[in-house]
């Protein structure tokens, strides 16, 4: 097995209690339609200075399930049941965070679990500078005077390794990269146990996206906190986090280590997942891809909602009661499954053919004739 | 023998040539723009390339490397500082609301972002109906409809009235960019231009359009060029892969052999950069801390190899001379003057190969 740079902190804290845990969690949006089942009873455990990746397509209820963990959702959305508990290391005790008053939230919310959002040109306000929206934070959740802020929000920059200089800056004025890095910052402005990144690098291109990553699980190693960290990209996702969770049409279909969930996936769903991404390296696959789109979420049927474009649908999947079962013979004890008709062994099976890899036969890594004389 | 590659015409033998004839040829284009108070960006220098029928060319680099300019210069929205373009033999002018029809007739683009490119208001057969109108105006009432039932079904939307009848919110990322494809084929292009497709669209589904692209390439003898930041979708889709860094070419060649073995020491970095399932660990092991970290001034004003402040193996020379692209085998070339050590093993079989070609 080859050891990802977080391996030993993830492994080593999951003897612990969770210093996130979500359970039997569910959020519906009323609308005029139905009630769209965005989170349907789904338990998510995060523990101290690890990383949980959370994997889905988009309206798999991924974003909704870590917004409404920290509720964050508006109306229509609400959140019909569950509990999400935080126990932070600065607190008495375990808290409740649905049971709450809203006024009692502000002290939780970034304190200790703070949010690096997707959109960062959004995220940030266009028209202050990077120092003031900065010092918003530190002033709104820290009691620090002037010259201390001041030297927070610098310390902050460092961290992150953008100049001080770049504290005149407004927005517009930064890159993609430093954008998404001034995000990052603000979040660990308070210095907070939990961080959620919601697809922080999906609108950057790959290596900007490598730097981000790595200084994301350098931080983490340096300050101990936790990630949720969301994107539809697996492939990261194997990459990056101890552990890997996957949610489907609002549901967790599988969890396990990150290891476990490359090469022994065994929902049908993550496996189409797995099959989906070109690599770069080794023998070109062919690649399959998972057909057909997601399902609507209002009135959804009983059973499996990934049976229309499953290809090892039976009769049986529409009464599946989508609990989450342990991976028979799985060495990895958290490896679980909504599916308990197919498993890791189970070969992939594609529903429609479709074409696999476009290009012809690959040339030959020697295509100059050799001693050619002209 | 101790010679240096040679520097190469730009056009060198294109592995998409095995595919069809010549559509369109990129000559030299260059493309600057003025940015007040004098000064210039050179957005693209000195690009070129050509484009087969019934063949993929992939334009891989980072944002603002200058491949969507590229792609714009392609399809007449961006008027070229110098260079030149041809279609099927001849000198691309585009002069006048009438000659600039013509020529989208021919020359067709796909953009990034599906949820912009649609109308909101409009349905998806009001989408289809105007390209057909516009492009093919003798088509009766009857034969319109059987056009639009043809186009969406081409791109995989069946039951096709229902998905005509469609607004653009009611579809998911990837049936909007289907959609998007289907109004570009209204036009019966022989040229398509398809800018990041994919990349706004969720892995699952990328590929299915990346398939329908492909299965339309092969139907239509369509010359493709896909334009990505993802060099690995780009070894399974594209026949050439060009590599751009801030505006010039840095290294092209066959997708399989320029991924394998890549010999810029940019390319090398991107192909590093991207995950990789099959080696865990391995994107974020890769290239030390500031190898790939972006530099204060923009890329385009750099002296020399623009790519020498984040390069590892710069020199002297690299501060003070831009490199051409120096042949690396009949259709590989790359734009470095160390290639000898970004890239031993592809230079010595250059070497081996093609020493013939050089003595000429």
């Amino acid at each position: 097995m080859t050891a990802t740079p977080g391996d030993e902190i993830g492994t080593g804290a999951l003897t612990g209690e969770p210093v996130l845990e979500i359970t039997n969690f569910s959020v519906v949006y009323r609308t005029a339609g139905g009630d769209v089942h965005a989170v349907d009873k789904v338990d998510l455990a995060l523990h101290p200075g690890e990383v949980v990746g959370l994997a889905g397509e988009s309206g798999s209820g991924k974003s909704t399930l870590a917004y409404g963990a920290c509720r964050l959702l508006r109306p229509p959305a609400l959140i019909t049941g569950g509990s999400v508990v935080y126990r932070g290391r600065r607190l008495a005790g375990p808290v409740e965070i649905l049971g709450r008053h809203p006024d009692e939230l502000r002290e939780l919310r970034w304190r200790e679990i703070a949010i690096v959002f997707q959109s960062a040109m959004n995220a940030l306000n266009p028209v202050l500078r990077v120092r003031d929206q900065l010092l918003d934070v530190v002033e709104a959740h820290l009691k620090l005077s002037k010259d201390e802020a001041a030297e927070r929000i610098g310390s902050l920059l460092d961290l992150v390794s953008i100049p001080r200089a770049r504290l005149k800056s407004y927005p517009h004025e930064l890159s993609g990269g430093m954008r998404q890095r001034v995000m990052i910052a603000m979040a660990l402005a308070t210095d907070p146990e939990v961080v959620i990144m919601d697809e922080p690098t999906t609108a950057l291109d790959v290596v900007v996206q490598r730097d981000i990553l790595a200084e994301i699980v350098e931080l983490k190693e340096q300050l101990g906190f936790a990630v949720l960290f969301i994107t539809h990209d697996l492939s990261l996702l194997l990459e990056l986090a101890d552990r890997v969770a996957v949610m489907y049409a609002g549901r967790l279909v599988e969890t396990g280590s990150s290891d476990e969930m490359h090469h022994d996936a065994a929902h049908p769903y993550t496996k189409g997942l797995l099959n989906s991404f070109p690599s770069l390296r080794g023998p070109r696959r062919d690649l399959a891809g998972i057909p057909g789109s997601p399902p609507d979420l209002r009135g959804l049927p009983p059973g499996c909602p990934f049976l229309t474009r499953c290809a090892y649908g039976t009769e049986a999947c529409a009464r599946v009661d989508m609990a989450l079962v342990a991976v028979a013979g799985s060495p990895d004890p958290t490896h679980v499954t909504a599916c308990p008709f197919v498993l890791p062994s189970t070969p992939i099976k594609v529903l429609s053919t479709v074409a696999p890899g476009a290009a012809p036969t690959p040339t030959p890594t020697a295509p100059a004739a050799p001693g050619g004389g002209a | 023998m101790a010679v240096e590659p040679t520097p190469i015409p730009a056009v060198v033998d294109s592995p998409a040539a095995r595919r069809g004839p010549l559509a369109m040829e990129a000559i030299a284009l260059c493309k600057d723009f003025r940015l007040g108070r004098g000064s210039v960006l050179s957005a693209v220098k000195d690009v070129s390339f050509n484009l087969y029928r019934s063949a993929v060319v992939a334009l891989v680099g980072e944002s603002g490397s200058g491949k969507s300019t590229v792609a714009k210069l392609l399809a007449g929205q961006e008027r070229l500082t110098s260079g030149s373009i041809r279609l099927d033999g001849r000198e691309v002018d585009v002069k006048g609301t009438r000659g600039f029809r013509r020529y989208k007739s021919e020359v067709q683009y796909v953009f990034q972002d599906p949820f912009s490119s649609l109308n909101p208001v409009h349905t998806v057969r009001y989408h289809l109906t105007r390209p057909v109108r516009l492009h093919q105006p003798h088509k009766s009432a009857h034969e319109l409809d059987r056009e639009l039932v043809r186009l969406i079904e081409q791109v995989r939307l069946t039951p096709a009235q229902q998905f005509l009848a469609k607004y653009p919110h009611e579809l998911s990322g990837g049936q909007r960019q289907r959609v998007a494809v289907a109004r570009a084929l209204a036009a019966g292009p022989s040229v398509l231009l398809a800018d990041e497709p994919v990349s706004m669209l969720d892995v699952s589904i990328r590929l299915e359009l990346l398939n329908v692209l492909d299965t339309l390439r092969k139907d239509f003898r369509l010359a493709l060029l896909y334009i990505t930041h993802d060099i690995a979708s780009a070894r399974y889709f594209a026949d050439e892969v060009l590599v751009m860094y801030a505006g010039h070419v840095v290294e092209r060649g066959p997708a399989e052999d320029l991924t394998q073995s890549p010999a810029h020491p940019y390319t090398q970095l991107l192909v590093s950069s991207s995950p990789d399932p099959d080696d865990l660990g391995s994107m974020l092991r890769h290239g030390g801390k500031g190898s790939a970290r972006q530099v204060g001034e923009s890329p385009a004003s750099v002296q020399g190899c623009r790519f020498h402040p984040r390069c590892p193996f710069a020199e002297e020379r690299c501060r003070r001379e831009s490199p051409p692209l120096l042949t690396l085998g009949p259709s590989r070339a790359a734009a470095c003057w160390r290639l000898d050590v970004t890239a031993p093993a592809v230079v010595a079989q250059a070497r081996g190969g093609g020493e013939g070609e050089t003595t000429s």
